[in-house]
């Protein structure tokens, strides 16, 4: 970006955009801290608590356990849907009417309503009628996601890995359709095999739309809410409970403002914390 | 690369799609049979095949409102989202300002942000201004993710725009909104296209927070399927096919812009 | 090293080519000799890249055989092939050294690491890159980044041919002729045969010993550079090369003489009888035109200095005629007569040089 040109007036362009995100992001936010350091017990009547609230969450078990649920669910997924989806990218035609066919077959799990991606699984997973249910029953196995904690994080689990990974696989194909032929026959003269085309080819050039994809998916699998909530509800039990399954039943179920708000604060930092560890981490070796 | 392994790589692809399009076709499946069908017995395709489920939905006015409210605010925060991004990518792909950076890296950081962290802060907000239960509530909360991310794919494509461009039609003596509108906007279609397709996509697949934001006249079509799966008993046949309905504008939308998507994340910077 | 032969060869980009246009190549035979420098010249969409891509074996031609010596390498793909290729745009590996970029392809190949380390230096020494040896290629401008492509070819040291495709394209003008000498310098050095596709008639005529220029998916001349310019074999020769153009005049032939305009002109080879029905043309460079007391008559019509000489153009009959003329020449007044030197004055039937027979 070394063409641009020095202007303060630039100032009034960005505003509408800073005015409409601050009043989005700012005063609600504001609230949270506001909340986060106070105690209620209705009737509007609130008592300043200091950072009780953090001390409690920081300490407790309930958050603690949520949250490893939430790493490992997290953990999971990156694990299975980015090679995954680079795999099927490098297998996908790279142009062509098939090429056209496969994203746009592929992005339709992307523009579903995330609740209804939770009723879709929930009903293909339901032991008695539903496809997978039935038919893993049918095959011997044991299944029932509404019982048993194994069987609700894998159905879980494979629920994200269909959600997600097709914006792995547009990231990772964007990347490749970037790479010019000539490197490709430069390799083939270099005797290069398609190992060696891979590590020292695609996966340079493909870098910057990879690091994309794992903020992304790290930022989305870390806030999943909603299609969890529909699928599993956080059972059987506590053991679906992901983080925001957990802020949620606190705030809304108990109605306990303050360490709900405390809580969500807590989230908030984590994934910004995260997210900086994972952005620097993955730009710290590129040439300036 | 080896020949036997270049022959069998369309398998993975192709099993890809099957496993995507497995639970799409399930829930058609379902959508097109009867509630005692679906209760009764396990059929992979529907034995009486009716229509009835789509029928209610079409006729009865507290699903149908649903789509439209839908709609309504998705357009509504598609057109928002995109009138604020516009000046403000090109604010930063051409000209450096005191904390440009800072505040393009906050921008992004309100993607970060849990919607289920905002959901009753922006209940109390949205309440204390009189604007609870409208679309225009939901629009505007939803800027709070897409906007971001509109600036920063229009940004990338803006950067691919050459300078000369703008000085060119400048020293033509074109004023700054006759040139941005006659001919910088024609030039980046493609962008403002990518840009608006996850502006639709991602304020399409929300829900936590256009729930939360209404209540009877704004109610979203997700939020109506939520209150038959928990209150009408359990009418899985109309439940599909309402959730079958919300796929067709996602699908439509992407058949428009299939040649762009890829595009658009390439070319955003990070 | 190798001498590289072309036998009948055709190719087409689609799958059942019908029209003589669907051709991208149309029948050729080629050879280039051992050790040789060679240009292959022509405008966009000649061919002359889908010629480059089946020599190499990037692309396999739909017909007609490619031969290294006397090996048939038509089946042999591209890494098989021994050849080595500088693309148009810098490939180098970002993420690794120029050194691990010069290795690779000797690693590739399996050489003991003492051999690739002795071979990586002596050509880093020859490209004037040991300084970089350590640096990331990534980091290096364009002109360095398309050293270690060539590098890259040269370090192997089995190579049968270096072929070039416009290597200069995106190389600043005062770095293009630094590069170019140092790819000249490079063939006298190592005597590898050498193959240089560019749409530059300077870069061609600069770099190469034969200069094969192509038009349409046919090569219309193979010669010296000296030979493009004197005997163009085609009128497309004679107007694609030189600065400015030959001069090409619609002629008649009747009573053993071609005439252009009804003046009789002599030429290089005494024509003796052209088809008919054919078009005529004459073709006479500029350089080879002087005025004279006699011959045709013409009017100036408009002088350009171009440094150490001036192009002149004149009309006659409504046709125009250029000639280069010396800076302190003196120009005659308005009237003039033109003279063509006979020894390098061509009739040209159809577009090829009487004699000639497009293939």
């Amino acid at each position: 970006m070394s063409g641009r040109t020095p202007n303060q007036k630039a100032w009034w362009l960005v505003l509408p955009v800073v005015v409409l995100v601050a009043f989005n992001a700012v005063i609600p936010l504001m609230t949270v801290v506001n909340y986060s350091v106070q105690e209620t017990f209705g009737d509007n009547q609130f008592f300043f608590e200091g950072v009780t609230w953090f001390e409690q969450i920081l300490h407790s078990s309930r958050f603690h356990e949520a949250l490893q649920r939430q790493l490992l669910f997290t953990a999971i997924v990156l694990a299975i849907e980015l090679p995954l989806g680079v795999a099927i990218a490098l297998a996908m035609p790279r142009r062509g009417a098939w090429a056209s066919v496969c994203l746009v077959l592929m992005a339709m799990p992307l523009l579903i309503p995330w609740n209804v991606v939770g009723a879709m699984w929930n009903i293909l997973a339901l032991p008695d009628i539903g496809l997978l249910g039935h038919s893993l029953n049918a095959m011997g196995f044991d299944y029932n996601f509404t019982r048993q904690p194994l069987s609700a994080w894998l159905t879980l689990i494979t629920m994200d890995v269909w959600h997600w990974t097709s914006l792995v696989v547009l990231l990772a194909y964007a990347g490749l359709s970037a790479i010019p032929n000539a490197f490709y026959q430069a390799a083939r003269i270099d005797g290069a095999s398609g190992w060696a085309v891979f590590c020292f080819i695609q996966l340079p050039k493909m870098k910057r739309v990879l690091m994309i994809a794992v903020l992304l998916r790290f930022m989305d699998s870390f806030m999943i809410y909603t299609e969890a909530i529909v699928l599993t509800g956080g059972g059987p039990g506590n053991a679906t409970s992901l983080l925001s399954i957990d802020l949620v039943k606190i705030a809304l179920g108990q109605f306990d403002l303050g360490p709900a708000a405390a809580m969500s604060l807590i989230y908030f930092l984590i994934i910004l914390l995260l997210s900086w560890v994972f952005y620097t981490v993955m730009t710290r070796d590129e040439p300036q | 690369m080896g020949v036997p392994m270049n022959r069998i790589k369309w398998l993975l692809p192709l099993l890809y799609i099957l496993f995507v399009l497995l639970p799409i076709y399930w829930l058609l499946n379902m959508s097109f049979k009867t509630t005692n069908e679906i209760l009764g017995s396990f059929t992979l395709w529907p034995d009486q095949f009716t229509l009835q489920n789509y029928r209610t939905i079409f006729t009865d006015p507290t699903w149908y409102v649903g789509y439209l409210n839908t709609l309504a605010y998705v357009l509504a925060n598609t057109a928002i989202s995109l009138a604020v991004a516009l000046p403000a990518a090109y604010a930063f792909s051409r000209y450096r300002f005191l904390g440009d950076k800072h505040l393009f890296f906050w921008l992004l950081s309100n993607r970060m942000a849990p919607p289920a962290v905002f959901a009753l802060p922006f209940f109390q907000l949205y309440s204390a201004i009189g604007l609870f239960d409208t679309h225009i509530a939901v629009a505007l909360a939803h800027c709070l993710f897409n906007v971001p991310l509109a600036v920063w794919i229009l940004e990338g494509f803006m950067s691919g725009v050459p300078k000369e461009l703008d000085e060119t039609a400048f020293v033509d003596g074109y004023s700054f909104p006759r040139f941005f509108f006659r001919i910088f906007i024609p030039t980046i279609a493609a962008g403002i296209g990518v840009a608006a397709f996850f502006c639709f996509m991602f304020s399409w697949v929300e829900l936590l927070l256009a729930k939360t934001l209404t209540a009877v006249a704004a109610k979203p079509i997700a939020a109506t399927m939520t209150r038959t799966a928990s209150t009408s008993g359990y009418e899985l046949g109309l439940l599909s096919a309402a959730g079958a309905l919300t796929i067709v504008p996602g699908a439509l939308v992407i058949y428009f812009v299939r040649n762009y998507i890829a595009k658009g994340f390439a070319l955003g910077r990070v | 090293m190798a001498r590289i032969g072309l036998k009948d060869l055709r190719h087409s980009y689609g799958p059942a080519p019908q029209a003589e246009s669907d051709w991208a190549l149309k029948r050729l035979d080629l050879s280039f000799a051992d050790g040789s420098a060679n240009a292959l010249l022509g405008p966009s969409g000649c061919g002359k890249t889908t010629l480059l891509n089946i020599i190499s074996g990037l692309l396999r031609p739909s017909e007609g055989s490619v031969w290294f010596d006397d090996r048939d390498v038509t089946a042999l793909p591209a890494d098989a092939r021994e050849i080595a290729q500088v693309f148009q745009f810098p490939v180098v590996y970002d993420t690794m050294s120029v050194y691990d970029n010069l290795a690779f392809p000797l690693r590739n190949r399996g050489v003991p690491a003492a051999a690739i380390d002795h071979r990586v230096r002596e050509i880093a020494a020859l490209l004037d890159l040991e300084d970089t040896l350590q640096r990331r290629a990534s980091g290096l401008t364009a002109d360095g980044k398309q050293k270690i492509s060539l590098g890259r070819g040269l370090v192997r040291s089995d190579v049968n041919v270096i072929m070039f495709d416009e290597p200069l394209t995106v190389i600043d003008p005062e770095l293009k002729w630094r590069l170019r000498s140092k790819l000249k310098e490079l063939h006298r050095r190592i005597g590898l045969t050498m193959i240089y596709v560019t749409h530059d008639q300077t870069e061609a005529l600069t770099f190469a010993d034969r200069v094969i220029v192509m038009n349409e998916g046919v090569v219309v001349q193979a010669g010296t550079p000296v030979e493009l310019f004197e005997r163009p074999q085609h009128t497309f020769v004679g107007h694609f090369i030189g600065s400015p153009g030959m001069n090409l005049l619609p002629a008649t032939f009747d009573g053993g003489v071609a005439r252009f305009a009804g003046h009789a002109v002599q030429m290089s080879v005494a024509p003796r009888a052209v088809p008919a029905n054919a078009q005529l043309q004459i073709g006479v460079r500029p350089e080879f035109v002087s005025f004279a007391d006699t011959g045709i008559p013409v009017s100036i019509v408009k002088v350009a200095d171009a440094g150490r000489f001036r192009v002149v153009e004149t009309r006659h009959a409504g046709f125009s005629i250029r000639l280069l003329v010396g800076e302190d020449a003196k120009l005659p007044s308005e009237r003039a007569c033109l003279r063509f030197d006979p020894s390098f004055t061509q009739l040209y039937v159809d577009g090829w040089r009487l004699g000639e027979q497009p293939r």
